[in-house]
């Protein structure tokens, strides 16, 4: 599961030791700890589960809430901030990244069920070397975005729309992209940016 | 969101009613966020490999719980075989939510209606059972015309529900006390005095394959009409199957989306067209019978013209398609 290894402090290192073993075991230790305490004492939920998330090719191992969203996990805890939040509720499209390389929402996806996936986000597309992916470079070129603030979620979710050859006309793509929201409306230079990146892709 | 404990050992699952079962968590995340669903215990299903499947048999479909409304949609011989149940799912939600949204947990979504979504109204039925209903008073521009009582006017919001009545499906559940078979027609209750009791499925039991069975249904579509273009729900939507011989019909299935409490075969007008030849009187007359009953609201009466002439439109439109 895990690929590369971060450096772990001996303290991450015992608990990514237990880590299969614990989650369930934890969550269930959890139940019964929680019907004993006080209703304000969030302490037995927040103390957490273990998951270990895979995000561009690397391994991060957190003990979280089991609240925790994909895209919470990917903002607050491993410091990606390039996948934005806006609805937080699947409405928007703000948060798409690919889970084992099909777009999805991060907010409507639990961190502890990523375990074991490959999260891919606006951060890990460009070359190593630093070269942007053509749909970045397609989405500058065209002026795909104003504010630019669901520009990663529409990057995103325009790499995929391509790789599913759902990008084969304006209307196509308009309908594989509706949900993504521009609050702005550069709808027109985002479908243009499409159109443009798609034989750069394919070639 | 309500604090929870997350498991994904199927060992915990059991009849208590704070256990929700987690597959895409399109609907369940979202109303967890809302607090409108408040489970102490969420299991997490995703790891059920066999649940992923489709296979096409001689007599049925089966379709894994766990298929992804995208899987299914974009399945070459799901489109050529039942172009209803492709383009029920084509026409839902947006790219990404299909490829989260499990098959059965789109059966079993909730409705829109933003009194039940929103829990600072006191009155819901369907969130606080004997509350009462805030949308019977209030904006119901949304409701159900057929199938409601002033006990709960919400609109049933999927649309490959009504494919599935259409076709005849049925799914096969595991609960605590064993195996058994629903037809899809059933799994929705008809509302009575309990609106928060949606489907017939226990406490524990849960949905592992969707079958469809076997016939020549090349000759169906799913027709949705929306407040907009894409991803948008149905504010009216008919899914038709015919079998047509010498221009008579042999046999035609009718499921309306859209405008009733739960996904709702038309069976009174699928007879007026038995036997018939179909032309626009025919459809005209079907379409008359289909909303006979329609009980509309202050700001949905127009759903109840909108949705005869989508049944009258998907009608003609079937047959004419070229199979």
């Amino acid at each position: 599961m895990a690929k590369a290894k971060p450096p772990l402090s001996r303290r991450s290192f015992m608990r990514a030791g237990a880590t299969s073993l614990i989650a369930p075991l934890v969550a269930r230790g959890a139940a019964s700890a929680q019907e004993a305490a006080p209703p304000d004492s969030e302490e037995s939920t927040r103390a957490g589960i273990q998951a270990v998330l895979s995000v561009n090719g690397q391994s991060h191992r957190l003990t979280i809430d089991p609240r925790t969203t994909v895209l919470d996990a990917l903002r607050e805890r491993i410091g990606l901030t390039g996948t934005k939040k806006g609805c937080d509720h699947g409405q928007c499209g703000a948060c798409t990244v690919h889970v084992d390389g099909k777009r999805v929402l991060s907010c409507l996806t639990l961190a502890a069920a990523a375990e074991g996936h490959e999260i891919t986000t606006i951060e890990g597309i460009a070359s190593p070397s630093g070269e942007l992916h053509p749909m970045q470079q397609a989405f500058i070129d065209h002026d795909g975005f104003q504010c630019g603030y669901r520009t990663p979620g529409q990057i995103m979710s325009a790499i995929a729309c391509v790789k599913e050859g759902h990008a084969g006309s304006e209307a196509m793509i308009r309908e594989y992209m509706s949900g993504n929201l521009c609050r702005c409306a550069a709808y027109p230079n985002i479908v243009a940016a499409i159109l443009a990146a798609k034989p750069k892709m394919e070639s | 969101m309500q604090p929870f404990n997350y498991s994904r050992d199927l060992n915990d699952i059991s009849t208590d009613r704070g256990m929700r079962f987690l597959a895409g968590g399109t609907t369940l995340l979202d109303l967890m966020k809302l607090e409108v669903e408040t489970p102490k215990l969420v299991i997490d299903i995703n790891r059920n490999e066999k649940l992923r499947r489709i296979d096409i048999g001689d007599d049925a479909v089966r379709f894994g719980a766990l298929v992804t409304m995208a899987e299914a949609a974009d399945h070459p011989e799901i489109s050529r075989r039942y172009p209803i149940i492709a383009q029920s799912l084509a026409l839902a939600a947006s790219a990404q939510i299909r490829n989260m949204a499990t098959l059965a947990g789109n059966l079993l979504q909730r409705t829109r209606c933003m009194y039940f979504r929103d829990i600072s109204y006191e009155a819901c039925n369907k969130r606080k059972p004997g509350s009462g209903c805030s949308a019977l008073h209030g904006v119901n521009r949304i409701h159900a015309v057929l199938g409601t009582n002033d006990n709960c006017i919400a609109t049933y919001p999927g649309d490959f529900a009504q494919a599935m009545i259409a076709l005849d499906a049925s799914v096969e559940t595991q609960g605590v006390e064993g195996r058994r078979e629903i037809p899809i027609s059933e799994l929705h209750r008809p509302l009575a005095d309990r609106p928060d009791l949606e489907t017939v499925l226990e406490p524990g039991e849960m949905i592992e394959v969707i079958k469809v069975p076997h016939a020549d249904f090349r000759r169906s579509l799913y027709l949705k009409i929306r407040d907009r273009a894409s991803y948008e729900f149905a504010i009216a939507s008919a899914a038709v199957a015919l079998d047509l011989t010498e221009g008579s019909v042999r046999d035609a299935r009718i499921a309306l989306g859209g405008v009733a409490y739960r996904p709702w075969r038309a069976r009174d007008a699928e007879d007026v067209l038995r036997g018939k030849p179909l032309n626009e009187d025919q459809t005209q007359r079907a379409a008359e019978v289909a909303f006979a009953a329609a009980r509309p609201q202050r700001h949905n009466a127009f759903k109840v013209e909108l949705g005869k002439q989508t049944l009258i439109r998907a009608l003609i439109e079937a047959r004419d398609m070229e199979v």
